[in-house]
């Protein structure tokens, strides 16, 4: 089976949040210097998903990404899991797009790259973490979309995608080529071999433009986006914290329930 | 007239969801700001009696579609659904909850119908001047907050995180109109088919219902230490006390996913939440932050967490816990 995966490479979401600065005047996250980048943990595990599915079914993995230079980090990893190859789409007008923009880029450069069976994405990315992406390039590909999904499975010769909802989850039979945006409860990805990270550094990544993937130009790119950021600020910090502290925990403990109680909260 | 706002409702056990109230309450806000009117989607079997609860919380107008409930049905039969409803009313706003509904069909409506999604919104507001809808969400795992400004050329969809509004109100001697609308027709060739859905057992209250929370993190350190807390929230709490934890007990398989808080768990706003062994992290923090009260134990002094707690503790968890549960038995027993 023929596996399309879309990565990002982000802003490590686990850095503390002291490391997060906003520049509210640009709208813009200041990233913090001499910090690299990480693919979005979402993406990760739907590379790690294509890789359990061609373990079993075989196929060949092609790994996705829009971006600036970062696009072609963001392939070189996947190609260091195990995905077999990788296209970076790279162009001055991509920039500013929105989601829809995005997917139809996507969308074209997926075509472009022929048959599929499965186009794969994580659930959010965990940076602007909306989840649209996934949704859109279904619909950009007129295919059918299953979000957070933890599980893909060929059950004599259907598939089933077993997804996350609100306590408990879901099986739907999918007829494929599908797409599945892939959630957290979905297996933890594996980590890079020595050998695999060798060889995708000796890969030349190919770089595609909007003009080698046919995109049509006023879909995308800040001009066509219809929704527009007008503010970004750092959130603030409500609490000031009493740290109780006395000569035993036990004592402790006595004191925070005796405030606890004057506050009502188990009342 | 200009155009209205709707709301998708969700229903269960044929009753209008908390979160559809939260996003009526939501709606009303709008409708009033715009000059406009609230309409309210109410969709399942026999889904008139929820449409006439969703008027006393503010709906002046309810369409009722008498279809399986999105739980019984597929993402592909409700995106129909309401791409036929906004097709027949031409809402100029749609909300949704940012639920398992939301996510599913507020893209792909917004996809067919020419016009613009805003996930996972914690406040929307109309720009009365351009008309504009102001649309607040968290970016960054909740490091920062971005507004998005979506003009009225299209349809603007939004999704309203959970327990960001509060619940609207019941007024029960508010007027308004129910309006049935025939079910789309059933797909010839459908892409998918829904084979089984299977909802996990929950003992006792869920945790974005109970008033008292004990929530525990990788610190806990395996299923065992979850006894403790679950005799904290036990005596605490009583039958509104529940047990919750960070992703690290429910990666790790100590207790089921479906307690986790935060970004991709549940948003829960209990008066009390007591975290145990969890350092605050913001993709945490933001499930609980609105919660009133915020008790952090934790060994480490220089822990996150309590930057963002009211009171704190610092010491070994299987000390502090056992202790303050005897010591809220004392007072309670007095
Ligand atoms: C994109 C993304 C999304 C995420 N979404 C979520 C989400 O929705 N929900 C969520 O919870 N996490 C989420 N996370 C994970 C999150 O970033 C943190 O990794 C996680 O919340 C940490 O959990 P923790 O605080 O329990 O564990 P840790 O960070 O391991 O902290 C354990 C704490 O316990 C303390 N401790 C250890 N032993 C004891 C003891 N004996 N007594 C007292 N204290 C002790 C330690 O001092 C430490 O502070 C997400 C991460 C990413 C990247």
């Amino acid at each position: 089976m023929n596996i399309v995966v879309c990565v990002k490479q982000i802003l490590d979401p686990n850095l503390p949040p002291a490391k997060f600065k906003v520049d509210s005047k640009a709208r813009q996250i200041i990233p913090p210097e001499g910090i690299p980048l990480v693919m979005n943990p979402y993406d990760a595990q739907a590379v790690e998903m294509a890789l359990r599915l061609k373990e079993k079914n075989g196929g060949k993995i092609t790994a996705v990404s829009l971006g600036g230079p970062e696009a072609v980090s963001a392939v070189k990893y996947a190609l260091s899991l195990g995905a077999d190859e990788g296209v970076a789409l790279s162009d001055e007008a991509f920039f500013g797009s929105d989601s829809l923009a995005v997917a139809h880029i996507l969308g074209r450069a997926i075509r472009k790259i022929g048959a599929y069976d499965l186009v794969l994405c994580g659930r959010q990315a965990a940076d602007w973490d909306e989840g649209l992406t996934g949704p859109l390039l279904a619909e950009e590909l007129g295919i059918p979309v299953v979000n957070l999904v933890r599980d893909i499975e060929n059950v004599g010769g259907d598939w089933r995608f077993t997804r996350v909802i609100s306590g408990g989850e879901q099986v739907f039979a999918v007829f494929l080529p599908a797409l599945a945006t892939i959630t957290n409860e979905a297996p933890q990805t594996r980590l890079p071999t020595g050998w695999g990270i060798i060889s995708a550094n000796r890969k030349q990544i190919p770089v595609w433009n909007g003009g080698d993937i046919d995109v049509d130009p006023t879909r995308i790119g800040s001009a066509a986006a219809v929704r527009k950021l007008t503010a970004l600020t750092a959130p603030e910090r409500k609490r000031n914290c009493e740290m109780i502290s006395k000569e035993t925990v036990a004592e402790a403990a006595g004191t925070l329930a005796r405030r606890l109680g004057e506050t009502g909260a188990f009342l | 007239m200009t155009k209205g706002i709707l709301v998708c409702a969700e229903t269960a056990d044929g009753k209008i969801t908390a979160t559809t109230r939260e996003l009526l309450h939501a709606g009303r806000d709008l409708a009033d700001a715009a000059g406009s009117a609230l309409a309210a989607l109410v969709t399942g079997k026999n889904p008139q009696e929820a449409a006439a609860e969703a008027i006393t919380l503010g709906a002046d107008t309810v369409y009722t579609v008498d279809a399986p409930s999105f739980v019984e049905s597929t993402p592909d039969y409700y995106a129909s659904l309401l791409v036929m409803t906004c097709r027949k009313t031409e809402p100029a706003v749609v909300i949704f909850g940012q639920t398992d509904l939301g996510r599913d069909v507020a893209p792909l409506l917004a996809a067919r119908s020419g016009g613009v999604a805003c996930m996972d919104c914690v406040r929307v507001a109309i720009d009365t001047q351009t008309r504009a809808l102001l649309q607040t969400r968290p970016v960054y795992g909740g490091n920062a907050m971005a507004v998005w400004s979506s003009g009225e050329e299209v349809l603007r969809v939004v999704a309203l995180r959970p327990r960001s509004y509060a619940a609207a109100e019941p007024d029960a001697t508010r007027q308004g109109e129910i309006v049935a609308l025939d079910p789309p027709d059933s797909d010839e060739s459908p892409r998918m088919e829904l084979l089984e859905t299977r909802k996990e057992d929950i003992q006792g209250v869920k945790i974005e219902d109970a008033r008292i929370v004990v929530s525990g993190g990788g610190g806990i350190g395996g299923p065992d230490g979850f006894k403790l807390l679950e005799e904290l929230a036990r005596v605490a709490g009583g039958a509104s006390g529940a047990v919750a934890a960070t992703r690290v007990p429910c990666d790790e398989g100590w207790v089921s996913h479906g307690i986790e808080v935060g970004q991709t768990g549940t948003i829960i706003t209990p008066d009390l939440y007591i975290a145990v062994g969890i350092s605050g992290a913001v993709q945490h923090m933001v499930g609980c932050a609105d919660s009133k009260v915020i008790v952090a134990i934790n060994r480490d002094p220089d822990a996150h967490i309590f930057q963002e707690a009211d009171f704190g503790i610092v010491g070994d968890y299987r000390q502090a816990v056992p202790a303050l549960t005897g010591a809220i038995k004392s007072i309670k027993g007095a």
